[in-house]
């Protein structure tokens, strides 16, 4: 295992090519890879089959569990803000949607008012 | 070669009506949340073609950065690529709850895969709230159309952004980055047709924080299983008590 994990890393080659590998083997392949394993996988599936009707919910689980990380936990510039302002605006956000026969777009445009707002006012 | 007849005409012309499709909201929010990547990148130290190639053919914003982090950390090429597939396994499921909407037995297999390849919270929110609407027979090439012309895009824009931009202040990039998580919440629940996909998308909000704490580098990946599969069981519970499977919408 530990022979594994002594590959080469992203600077330890220098060759004009190996920065381009690397994308190809650590980047394309790992993604690509469930990509096409999920269209084998769908086979014949019909769209409201119990089975990919439990895996639409699993994704869309999947998907909203990545929207509250990126609300929660955020990185760069965002993470500086206090994660109430964040919480609220997006709450405002979600609220201005429902209230607008889900307008997306007002929706992200209430929710950025909020933010945008509540930092200047809070100079954080 | 064949002269193109009216069928392969009319699939020119869907392709071209998804690819007007990048001047919309999840284009235009995916490409304000790139203009991001591209600085990131170039502060990071990676040159300019293996941050176009990476963003093209990963093309998973989470995926694209557990790899490019990967690379600056000094991880060996082995660690790297297991760490980006462990990130990239939630592409499993979205590319199953996915084919079934383009699937169609006239058009060869490789397209399918082909469109595959552009499966990613955008696109995938995209196909989840138009295709439905559409005839199954156009469907395929109006999805391409837009895939394809937002890979352009946001390359041609991340290109640039990393060789122009000056790093914006924090309150742009913030607010820019912000646009991600409301616009993805307030798609996916306008997306939602069976009822356990909306069930499963506030589980998923909740759970998601709390394996975050509990069980950070396989957060993501444990939300979705359980707060999918809770959503599965209360809707089929609920189809029991009423008399009926949870098949039905």
């Amino acid at each position: 295992m530990s022979a594994l994990f002594s590959t080469p890393g992203y600077s330890l080659i220098d060759a004009w090519w190996w920065p381009y590998a690397f994308v190809l083997l650590a980047g394309f392949l790992p993604t690509d890879i469930w990509r096409m394993l999920g269209v084998m996988l769908a086979g014949n599936l019909q769209e409201e089959s119990p089975v990919l009707v439990w895996v639409r919910a699993v994704a869309t689980a999947l998907v909203a569990a990545v929207i509250a990380k990126l609300i929660l936990f955020p990185t760069g510039a965002l993470a500086g803000t206090p994660a109430a302002l964040r919480l609220a605006a997006a709450a405002i956000g979600f609220a201005v949607f429902k209230a607008t026969r889900e307008g997306v777009g007002y929706g992200v445009l209430a929710a950025e008012t909020v933010l945008i707002g509540g930092w200047l006012a809070y100079g954080v | 070669m064949s002269f193109p007849d009216a069928s392969e005409q009319s699939d020119a012309v869907w392709f071209l009506r998804g690819a007007c499709k990048i001047v919309s909201a999840p284009a235009l929010i995916l490409m304000a949340t790139l203009v991001g990547y591209g600085g990131l990148a170039r502060e990071a130290g990676l040159a300019l073609g293996e941050t176009l190639l990476g963003l093209a053919l990963v093309w998973a914003l989470p995926s694209l950065l557990v790899m490019v982090s990967g690379m600056l950390s000094g991880a060996s090429l082995v660690a790297c690529m297991l760490a980006v597939t462990l990130s990239a396994v939630r592409l499993l499921p979205m590319t199953m709850a996915f084919v079934p909407l383009v699937r169609n037995p006239d058009r060869p297999k490789w397209q399918l895969y082909f469109a595959a390849h552009f499966v990613a919270v955008t696109a995938w929110v995209f196909a989840m709230t138009r295709l439905p609407d559409m005839p199954r027979a156009v469907r395929l090439p109006y999805f391409l159309g837009f895939a394809t012309t937002l890979v352009t895009a946001c390359v041609v824009l991340v290109a640039i952004a990393y060789v122009s931009l000056a790093a914006f202040p924090p309150i742009v990039s913030g607010a820019l980055f912000f646009m991600t998580p409301v616009y993805f919440m307030t798609a996916l629940w306008a997306a939602g047709r069976h009822s356990a996909d909306r069930l499963a998308m506030v589980f998923g909000l909740v759970l998601g924080p709390v394996f975050h704490i509990l069980e950070p580098q396989f957060d993501v990946l444990w939300a979705g299983l359980a707060g999918g599969s809770l959503a599965y069981a209360g809707v089929w519970l609920r189809g029991v008590l009423a008399g009926k499977g949870a098949g039905g919408s």
